[in-house]
């Protein structure tokens, strides 16, 4: 495995470990706000079980968030030093402001967990709303930081010789930002939303009566439903910046390698980088010009337009974005199908086919969230800063990379299958926890 | 003081402050690690419960002062990253596995009471992190790393391959433990736990006290500029002296029982260590490499980091104020812990 190859493939298993921990520790504290406040309000038993079930949750997933997020923050310098020097000055602004975001957040974690009994409701209830803003505050900054990365304002590089110009809030303020954060916000309140669901629908399969699990099961498809139901307003959003800013991650997420007005959009399909055709794939005359522009007769660049040592790998992203939007189709559908039911009144746990959607859902949507950070991110390629510095002038001339790739690969791989366990163990014990239990806290 | 030498000074604070409360919470798991004899359950139980809702809180001051390295010296971070690419990545093992293993200990159903797998995990991976930023700290100080042009020259092991890292990397650990022990003194709910911790506050001094001793002799010749800045400069020498008394008074302060000046002492004393650690290495970031002022970022990125710094200082001192009055209120302030103790059941 040649080095560069290893410190790509290690930085990808960080993000896709990472990633699903970051966005769970933007969506559950949600969740978790709205079923404490419930509970709250109503004193009913089975949302103080969620909310117990969902804060265990969320230690969980936030402390290994925190530190495989400590690995990534070292590993930018530690795998693409060269990268750094350039990037420092630049995106350390919002990841500066991320820290603070961060601290808030952990800040909060540890007096909403260990605050039972021990601070006022109220204060616990406002805990958990910090932790939830901030959450979604981090993802802001951090987006800001991918959305540089690929549409690299506030950057001018000088003549040899002379240090380039530099604009930090330029940079932050990228066209991206916006649209990137709102997008992953949405993918992040939706696969968690999901992730929950899956987990209440897989025990009311078993057990239709559990007050919990119904409990769960409404606020996570009441939640998921409307992240995946505006999510594809969101995606016509970032499309329409991808076309207009980086027409090669375009081409290869539709693999179209002729440029030409009227071009379709492609449903599936196998691309031929060498014959620079697809095989088998579904074409809807004039849609991606419309879906990209507006206009069905607009002009879409193709990749014969573009050298061929700026194209990013065609398969991996045609493939990764037609799975992202296959699985938002499906998790809009579903959560229509849940919103139907519950707007008259129906309860979720019937009929088994919608619980049985429900379980399939969330680890669907993780499926897409890693999908869609394929497309952004390999769609990139062979750019690291898109425009300005190839992936492989980046890397790090530390020899061996190949060891630190399979130590850590191995290691989330343990901590993966050790938080799935632990995930259905706390399910199984609050399910059985005696019903006059109070609100002391967790056993120390 | 120039813009350069201001954010240097802000990460060796942040440094410090990491040291005060995230360094505590690694020593914390050397002595769960070295908890022995009938009351070993209650030390872990104590350690656990002083560690528990702030230990997050705490490693963000890591993140804090690495993302500062890089926004604000660049080369430095590239450098270091580079080089020392085996040390910081045994490190980060060793903090996933210490946090994950936790809050795994934590949330686990049937993980509740007695010694289990996680704790285990928890204690033995405490270790790794306080060794390997010493050795960091260590190689820094040693004029070995070289750096032209994106190219770091050297190599990958020789450098932090040398006595005097691994003395820095030991020192490092014996003084979180110190520390650790000089906290729990306080945290301990009754006098015979507060024993346990007052004898391994004493032992870890002494390892401070040696280690220390050992790392200056070697000092001499591996890292010169250091020792020199420290034993031939006025600041260097006031720094040093300050530091062996804080040490000291507070060994006086245990063998007196009186916790707090105890407590007090010891984080002058860790304060010191690292302040004479930034004077001594100064202008230097990395010895010979890269210096504060050539290192520096643009001023516009050093201005917007510190409006940055400075603002969300107003959000982040209120609320860690908020949350250690909360969790460790009892232990903040003498008549807070008298009044506890007298309380019935405290």
């Amino acid at each position: 495995m040649d080095n560069l190859f290893a410190a790509r493939s290690q930085m990808a298993v960080s993000l896709a470990f990472h990633i699903v921990f970051a966005a769970i520790g933007v969506g559950l504290p949600a969740l978790m706000l709205l079923s404490h406040a419930v509970w709250l309000r109503t004193g009913s038993r089975a949302h103080l079980r969620l909310t117990r079930a969902w804060s265990k949750g969320l230690a969980i997933f936030f402390a290994v968030g925190a530190v495989s997020g400590t690995v990534l923050s070292f590993e930018l310098g530690l795998l693409w030093p060269k990268f750094m020097e350039v990037a420092g000055p630049l995106i350390g602004v919002p990841f500066s402001l991320e820290g603070f975001a961060f601290f808030t957040e952990a800040i909060f974690l540890g007096i909403y967990l260990y605050g039972w009994g021990r601070v006022r409701p109220g204060v616990q209830l406002a805990s958990a709303a910090i932790i939830a803003v901030s959450g979604a505050a981090s993802a802001l900054f951090v987006l800001s930081v991918n959305g540089w990365m690929n549409a690299p304002s506030g950057y001018v590089p000088g003549a040899p010789g002379t240090p380039p110009s530099i604009d930090p809030v330029a940079a932050m303020t990228n066209p991206f930002w916006i649209a990137n954060t709102v997008h992953m916000l949405l993918a992040a309140y939706a696969a968690t939303a999901f992730g929950a669901a899956t987990l209440h629908a897989w025990r009311l399969l078993r057990d239709p009566a559990n007050e919990m699990h119904r409990a769960g099961l409404r606020i996570a498809v009441g939640v998921g439903a409307v992240a995946a139901l505006l999510q594809p307003v969101s995606g016509d959003v970032t499309a329409r910046l991808v076309a207009e800013r980086q027409p090669a991650k375009l081409a290869a997420m539709e693999a179209l390698f002729e440029t030409r007005a009227c071009a379709p959009l492609l449903i599936g399909g196998i691309p031929d980088e060498e014959a620079r055709t697809v095989r088998g794939a579904i074409a809807i005359p004039c849609g991606l010009s419309l879906l990209a522009r507006h206009d069905p007769q607009a002009t879409i660049t193709g990749l014969e337009d573009i050298p061929e040592d700026e194209w990013p790998p065609v398969a991996p992203v045609h493939f990764a974005f037609q799975i992202m939007v296959g699985i938002g189709t499906f998790l809009a559908a579903v959560g229509a199908w849940g919103l139907w039911r519950m707007a008259r009144r129906r309860p979720l746990h019937e009929p088994r086919a919608l619980l049985w959607a429900l379980v399939a859902a969330g680890p669907l949507a993780f499926v897409a969230i890693e999908a869609g950070w394929t497309v952004t991110e390999v769609g990139r390629q062979p750019w690291v800063i898109y425009g300005i510095m190839r992936t492989a002038d980046a890397v790090t001339p530390m020899p061996g990379l190949v060891v630190p790739f399979t130590t850590f690969t191995l290691l989330y791989l343990v901590l993966a299958v050790v938080v799935i366990v632990l995930m259905r163990r706390i399910a199984l014990a609050e399910e059985e926890a005696p019903a006059e239990d109070e609100p002391e806290g967790f056993p120390a | 003081m120039s813009a350069p030498d201001a954010l240097a000074a802000t990460i060796l604070a942040v440094l410090v402050i990491y040291a005060l409360l995230g360094g505590a919470d690694f020593g914390g798991g050397v002595w769960d690690l070295l908890a022995r004899g009938p009351r070993a359950a209650r030390q872990r139980e104590t350690i656990a419960h002083a560690i528990g809702p702030i230990w997050e809180a705490n490693h963000v001051w890591l993140i804090v002062a690495v993302v500062l390295l890089f926004t604000a010296f660049p080369p430095a971070f590239a450098v270091i990253m580079t080089a020392l690419h085996i040390p910081v990545t045994l490190m980060l093992i060793g903090v996933v596995l210490r946090g994950s293993a936790f809050v795994f200990r934590k949330v686990d159903p049937r993980g509740e009471g007695g010694p289990s797998g996680w704790q285990t995990v928890f204690a033995m991976s405490s270790l790794l992190p306080p060794v390997m930023i010493g050795v960091v700290a260590g190689t820094v100080s040693t004029p070995v790393l070289g750096y032209e042009d994106g190219v770091v020259t050297g190599g990958f092991l020789r450098p932090w391959l040398a006595p005097f890292p691994w003395i820095v990397g030991f020192f490092t650990l014996a003084l979180f433990a110190f520390l650790a022990a000089v906290y729990l003194t306080l945290e301990a709910r009754d006098e015979v736990l507060r024993a346990d911790f007052q004898r391994r506050a004493l032992a870890s001094a002494a390892s401070v006290a040696a280690l220390g001793v050992v790392a200056a002799v070697v000092a001499r010749d591996a890292a010169p500029e250091l020792a020199d800045h420290l034993a031939n400069t006025g600041g260097g020498r006031l720094v040093v002296l300050a530091g062996a008394l804080a040490l000291a008074s507070s060994v006086a302060a245990l063998l007196a029982r009186r916790w707090f000046a105890a407590r007090a002492a010891a984080v002058l004393a860790v304060v010191l260590v690292l302040v004479g650690w930034g004077w001594g290495l100064h202008p230097w970031l990395v010895t010979g490499a890269v210096t504060v002022r050539e290192g520096a970022a643009p001023p516009v990125t050093l201005r917007l980091v510190g409006w940055i710094l400075a603002g969300g200082s107003v959000v982040l001192v209120p609320a860690f104020a908020y949350l250690y009055a909360t969790f460790h209120g009892r232990v903040l302030f003498p008549q807070a812990l008298r009044r506890d103790d007298d309380a019935p059941g405290g």
